[in-house]
């Protein structure tokens, strides 16, 4: 139980709290930036999976999708996107773990307003078109409503993800929560280990939870009432 | 922070450096699989007894997500860390990390499989003397098998990404040649690495999907009328 | 409440009246809460569910083929639980597949490879597969088609005239519980017996209003249903030799107060004339008679024997005995039957 103690000393310690390498500060690093790439990954995947799901074409693409964003491992991302980030001349730290990070969040999203598009009743969409709406009406007005809730489960599994990587971000000279752990490794350091997984693990919880939460708000009975398909699995970092 | 000193003009790969040591490649690779394997086996194991109490007691589903569910969301490289001030840098603790990454995928899995047999099948074998173990192996577990096996697949796979990280607290497979190439300012390892875990994760997912086309040659079965 | 053994019981009545829970009591998939149930004199409470059930054949509406096994596997899924060796249960799956009528070649055919009636021969072939003396069987026919469903239930009335088993058959359908019962117990809401007795009791009889309004307005028409054509006394109704001539004839319509009349060469029918086609001066065998499109055995019921009474110009069914002809039902003999 030393360790515990170790680490609640730590904690109270004035000088964990203060400067750039303070926890605040980290904190909020790992937030700005896991926020930044989860918008950015939004706003290229849910248009673009909404518009291929309502056309109806595309099934293969979007399962390719996913199966090889499952499969290209999340560290091997953020690796790979070192050499490519120092060639375009973008350098180390920020833009590599950001370029890594918007590319992991794309195919949860993606998959995710494509299905949920797609999941609407096609009863419910032929209804729409037989009583005169317009593509656009029965998109705006008839699909997204009902495809709400599983397109924000998406961004969700997206935004935890991405959360829990940004950690690995130390490894390629950024901020973030992940350095406590990175650097304590380094220098044998338990107690900054423990402490800094504490704080990312806590983080990645706090984020899923303030999604559903949000989930709840949006889609509560009475609201936009939508189906809830089961939320789709994705790797965790 | 360490200075990095990659340089813009190193080339992706050089492939002399895969030609001397594609040794090492060859025993990573296979180190990577066992770590693998040992997880996915272990964690099928536990998931198998936590669904069967998730089935017998209903009630207890909600609990054994949850917990699983956590586990599952704390980031890889945190719970590896947790675990570091009591287990070390080692394989037990790698192991230990890994297993509760397949137990949720797993757990659901094999719980909507069950849940997923039809109770007229259900029905018709209490009718005919099935006792409730004989019903479970004999016809829930083969009828579930395409479910259990979609979790397999995407637990095998999530693993097989998540022990690139364990390169980080010193253990071995793929991930140590990107670790290497990060530390060492150097392309072609990280590259080397990162393209072999792919590769190995899309291999055993095609011979998991080939696996359960083998053992359940009904669900193939044409549908006629 | 008894139920024959060797005889079918049907039990029926409107969906809540606890029909598929007596069933599933009998083999214990329900436990009863109070009272006894004896199969051939034993109390099952003192029986093992388990080795109640494989004594007991059991049938349900969806079937409940095991997907993942074979025609031939789902056959012998009760012989296998029993231990029986390869060479018997093969024997017997044999003789199950022809017995249902299937053809030996969907063997090895997996259930989704198969029709609606098909997997429900199957189904029938798998409980029937021990040799059990008790069947139960859950609404087996309701989800297959109309024209298959008929089908059915012959093959069912045939099998049990040769197998003789203890059947208990819910259904819904007042009908089928007429056209397989030996008894029919009909049941209320809630459970209450209101009437057990013969399908010829029920219909003459109804023991009470219940009875009556789930009977429905076709009574009588049910009823004839249940009366086969051999059980009636025929008419040899407006028939001439061939060698007869036109006057004979006049007098044989004027007679039976019909303006047609049949030629019989033989005993065989040769056809049948308009009373404007007689010719004078010939025989009436050399008539080029028309002849009679629907035909009715002794095995038909008076229902079907209506159905081809009101379906022909000459408002009679003609009963063939073979290729003979056996005689004439009309619309009054068969009311006489309805109403004694």
């Amino acid at each position: 139980m030393d360790l515990l103690a170790d680490v609640l000393a730590w904690f109270i310690d004035p000088d964990n709290w203060q400067g750039s390498t303070g926890i605040p500060n980290r904190t909020l690093e790992h937030m700005r930036l896991s926020a930044m790439a989860t918008a950015v990954a939004a706003a290229v995947a849910v248009p673009s999976g909404v518009l291929l799901g309502h056309s109806g074409r595309g099934g293969l693409i979007a399962v390719s999708v996913v199966n090889i964003g499952r499969a290209i491992p999340s560290f091997a991302i953020i690796a790979l996107a070192l050499p490519f980030s120092i060639r375009a001349g973008l350098g180390i730290g920020f833009w590599p773990t950001f370029l890594a990070l918007v590319l992991l969040a794309l195919p949860p999203i993606f998959t995710n307003s494509f299905t949920a598009v797609r999941s609407v009743g096609a009863e419910v969409v032929e209804a729409a078109r037989g009583m005169g709406m317009r593509e656009r009406e029965v998109l705006l007005g008839i699909e997204l409503p009902l495809g709400g809730p599983l397109i924000l489960t998406g961004i969700r599994v997206a935004a935890v993800q991405v959360v829990a990587t940004a950690t690995l971000g130390a490894l390629v000279g950024w901020g973030g929560l992940g350095r406590y752990i990175i650097d304590g490794f380094s220098v044998q350091d338990n107690v900054r280990v423990f402490a800094g997984a504490l704080l990312v693990a806590a983080l990645a919880i706090l984020t899923d939870v303030a999604f559903g939460v949000t989930e709840r708000i949006l889609f509560a009975a009475g609201g936009l009432r939508g189906h809830r398909p089961p939320a789709r699995m994705e790797r965790p970092a | 922070m360490p200075q990095r000193t990659f340089l813009a003009t190193e080339p992706l790969i050089r492939w002399g450096w895969i030609w001397d040591h594609l040794d090492e490649i060859r025993t990573q690779t296979v180190e990577h699989f066992i770590l693998t394997g040992i997880a996915v086996g272990i964690g099928f194991a536990i998931a198998m007894g936590l669904s069967i109490v998730a089935l017998r007691f209903r009630r207890t589903y909600g609990p054994v997500t949850w917990v699983t569910g956590v586990l599952y969301t704390i980031p890889s490289l945190a719970l590896f860390a947790f675990l570091v001030p009591y287990t070390g840098l080692s394989t037990l603790t790698a192991e230990i990390g890994l297993v509760s990454y397949t137990l949720l995928i797993l757990v659901r899995n094999i719980v909507a499989g069950i849940d997923g047999v039809s109770p007229a099948v259900r029905e018709a074998a209490v009718g005919m003397g099935y006792s409730r173990a004989r019903l479970f192996v004999e016809i829930e577990l083969p009828l579930a098998l395409p479910v259990i096996v979609a979790g397999l697949r995407i637990a095998t796979v999530t693993v097989v990404g998540l022990v690139t990280v364990t390169s980080i607290i010193g253990q071995g497979g793929l991930g140590l040649f990107i670790l290497d190439g990060l530390r060492r300012d150097f392309y072609t390892p990280l590259i080397v690495g990162s393209v072999l875990s792919v590769a190995l994760a899309v291999v055993i997912d095609v011979t998991l999907a080939g696996l359960e086309r083998l053992l359940s040659p009904w669900s193939r079965a044409r549908t006629v009328s | 409440m008894e139920m024959s053994a060797g005889q079918v019981t049907a039990l029926v009545g409107p969906s809540g009246c606890g029909k598929t829970t007596i069933l599933k009591m009998i083999n214990r998939i329900i436990e009863p809460t109070s009272g006894r149930i004896e199969v051939g004199g034993r109390d099952i409470q003192g029986m093992d569910p388990h080795a109640l059930r494989r004594g007991i054949g059991y049938v349900i509406q969806q079937v409940g083929l095991f997907p993942h096994r074979t025609v031939a596997e789902n056959i012998a899924t009760v012989p296998k639980l029993l231990g029986w060796d390869r060479r018997r249960t093969r024997k017997r799956v044999d003789e199950l597949v022809e017995m249902v009528g299937l053809e030996s070649e969907m063997y090895d055919r997996y259930p989704a490879e198969l029709s609606g009636g098909q997997q429900q021969r199957v189904g029938v072939a798998r409980a029937l597969a021990a040799d059990p003396p008790v069947l139960l069987m859950d609404e087996p026919f309701a989800a297959v088609d109309p024209i298959v469903r008929v089908r059915l239930q012959e093959e069912l009335r045939s099998l049990q005239a040769q197998l003789q088993k203890t059947i208990v058959f819910v259904t819904h359908d007042i009908d089928e519980a007429i056209k397989l019962g030996d008894q029919v117990a009909i049941l209320d809401v809630g459970g209450a017996l209101r009437q057990y007795a013969s399908p010829e009791e029920v219909l003459r009889e109804p023991a009470n209003a219940f009875v009556e309004e789930f009977l429905g307005q076709e009574r009588g028409l049910r009823r004839l249903s249940l009366i086969a054509v051999r059980d009636v006394s025929l008419e040899d109704g407006p028939t001439v030799s061939s060698d007869a001539g036109s006057a004979e004839a006049k007098e044989v319509m004027a007679r039976e107060g019909v303006n047609w009349v049949a030629i019989v060469r033989d005993g065989k029918l040769q056809g049948w004339v308009w009373e404007s086609e007689l010719e004078p001066g010939r025989k009436m065998g050399d008539l080029a008679g028309r002849p009679f499109l629907v035909r009715v055995t002794a095995d038909n019921t008076l229902r079907e024997a209506l159905d081809a009474i009101v379906t022909s110009h000459n408002q009679v069914a003609v009963v063939y005995d073979g290729e003979r002809y056996a005689g004439m039902l009309t619309l009054n003999r068969i009311s006489e039957n309805l109403v004694p």
